[in-house]
């Protein structure tokens, strides 16, 4: 086989190969997300109990994906979780913005919500948000509802007693 | 009687310093020879076109059965991973489960094994049956390094093609768990892509994906190389040498794989 052959085929192949690695990162990964590249601001916010918030987990504001969470921490003062999240600069909030931990389904993955408030000013690099809301632990409902149908149980179940 | 059982021993003992000692013997060598190859890169990329036709050999032609292989595993992927998931309800998530399985693990694993079987068994043998047939020799009697003008080439010829043919069949693969999942199956398409995209990060998974496949191509290529430049120069020894190679190189693999994955999947993602 001749040089001229062999050099069309060895290109053909190396841009068969990036066009590979082109669909992975363009199709299957998130080029245009806010890990990598674009311009994003930082903000950080204390709860009392994250769940099972991950890194790398979605941050939305009315189902949108704004940001991502990038870091989380533990307080050893105050023993609460500090999360840190990053939020593209096209998305401006309120100072006043209230984060919640919320789950999208009900056995699915647990992200950051964001509700806007009303304050003028607007958050900056930096920013903690003083209004979070924890996730709710399966286990401390499921405790609340046995008690409130213990509590409400009691004066029934005396009744006939009577 | 005793002193049978002591002569026993020592005879045990000394074989195996012996086996030692020749294999940390043959893994100094192999560490020389690949510095010597690293120390010849500049003549492999001064003479391009003999690395380009190394590209030809092991990449170009290792083509149809990474695509091939690949798509299958997909196809495999999706249906079983559709199986699973639906018991759950979660049968969306499957763009998630094969592009991770795919990206992570099996299109670097996977096409590095084939590699190994398919490029670097040919290596191996070509470049054995050069020194039995006295090739290596003649070139050093007219003053040319056969690490420089065979071995380099080679070397860097595989190193090269491995990541692009890792990349090939992850996104072959995914094709094919696309082609199952959503046209086969009937999951919907959106859910496919978009919870692919959400969970699939680019530098933890697929940038992962692209530094393991060029570790396996770094040794499954100094492995063939190697294995080639030290075969005995008989029929057998050739032969031998191949083998070793395929199981050589398909053990580091594995073993290369785990400690990979060790260092870049459970560092990262602590709760």
């Amino acid at each position: 086989m001749n040089r001229s052959t062999i050099d069309l085929w060895v290109g053909v192949f190396v841009v068969a190969g990036i066009a590979g690695l082109l669909f992975l990162a363009l199709k299957v990964g998130n080029l245009a997300s806010f890990s990598s590249g674009s311009q994003t601001y930082q903000v950080q916010a204390k709860f009392a109990n994250i769940g099972g918030l991950k890194v790398r987990g979605p941050v939305k504001s009315a189902g949108v994906v704004v940001g991502r969470v990038t870091d989380i921490r533990f307080d050893n003062e105050s023993y609460e979780a500090i999360v840190t999240i990053n939020l593209g600069v096209d998305y401006q909030f309120p100072r006043d913005t209230t984060a919640k931990i919320l789950t999208s389904g009900i056995l699915g993955e647990q992200y950051v919500g964001l509700e806007a408030g009303g304050d003028g000013v607007m958050l900056k690099n930096g920013d903690r948000l003083r209004l979070t809301q924890s996730a709710v632990v399966l286990e401390n409902l499921i405790s609340q509802f046995l008690f409130n149908k213990a509590a409400e149980g009691k004066p029934e179940a005396r009744e006939p007693a009577k | 009687m005793l002193s049978s059982a002591v002569t026993g021993i020592a005879d045990g003992l000394r074989r195996l310093g012996a086996a030692s000692i020749a294999s940390v013997a043959k893994l100094g060598y192999a560490a020389r020879f690949g510095i010597a190859v690293f120390q010849h890169t500049p003549a492999a990329f001064g003479r391009l076109h003999l690395t380009v036709r190394e590209i030809y050999f092991a990449g170009v032609l290792s083509l149809i059965i990474i695509a091939v292989s690949g798509m299958f595993v997909g196809m495999v992927l999706a249906l079983q991973g559709y199986e699973t998931l639906q018991r759950f309800g979660a049968s969306e998530s499957l763009g998630v489960l094969v592009a991770l399985s795919l990206v992570r693990e099996l299109g670097p694993v996977v096409a590095g094994l084939l590699f190994a079987s398919r490029a670097g068994s040919a290596i191996t043998a070509e470049i054995g049956l050069m020194k039995a047939t006295e090739q290596l020799s003649a070139m050093e009697m007219m003053a040319v390094d056969p690490v420089a003008r065979v071995v380099a080439p080679r070397f860097w010829g595989g190193v090269l093609s491995m990541p692009l043919l890792a990349a090939l069949f992850s996104a072959m693969g995914i094709f094919g768990g696309y082609v199952v999942g959503v046209q086969l199956i009937g999951v919907d398409a959106g859910a496919f892509w978009s919870q692919m995209q959400a969970a699939v990060d680019l530098r933890n998974d697929i940038l992962n994906g692209v530094i393991k496949s060029l570790v396996f191509g770094v040794a499954v290529t100094w492995i063939a190389v190697f294995e080639g430049y030290d075969a005995p120069p008989t029929a057998e020894g050739v032969s031998r040498a191949t083998t070793r190679t395929v199981v050589t190189s398909s053990l580091a693999i594995l073993f290369l794989d785990f400690i990979l994955t060790a260092l870049m999947f459970t560092g990262g993602t602590h709760q």
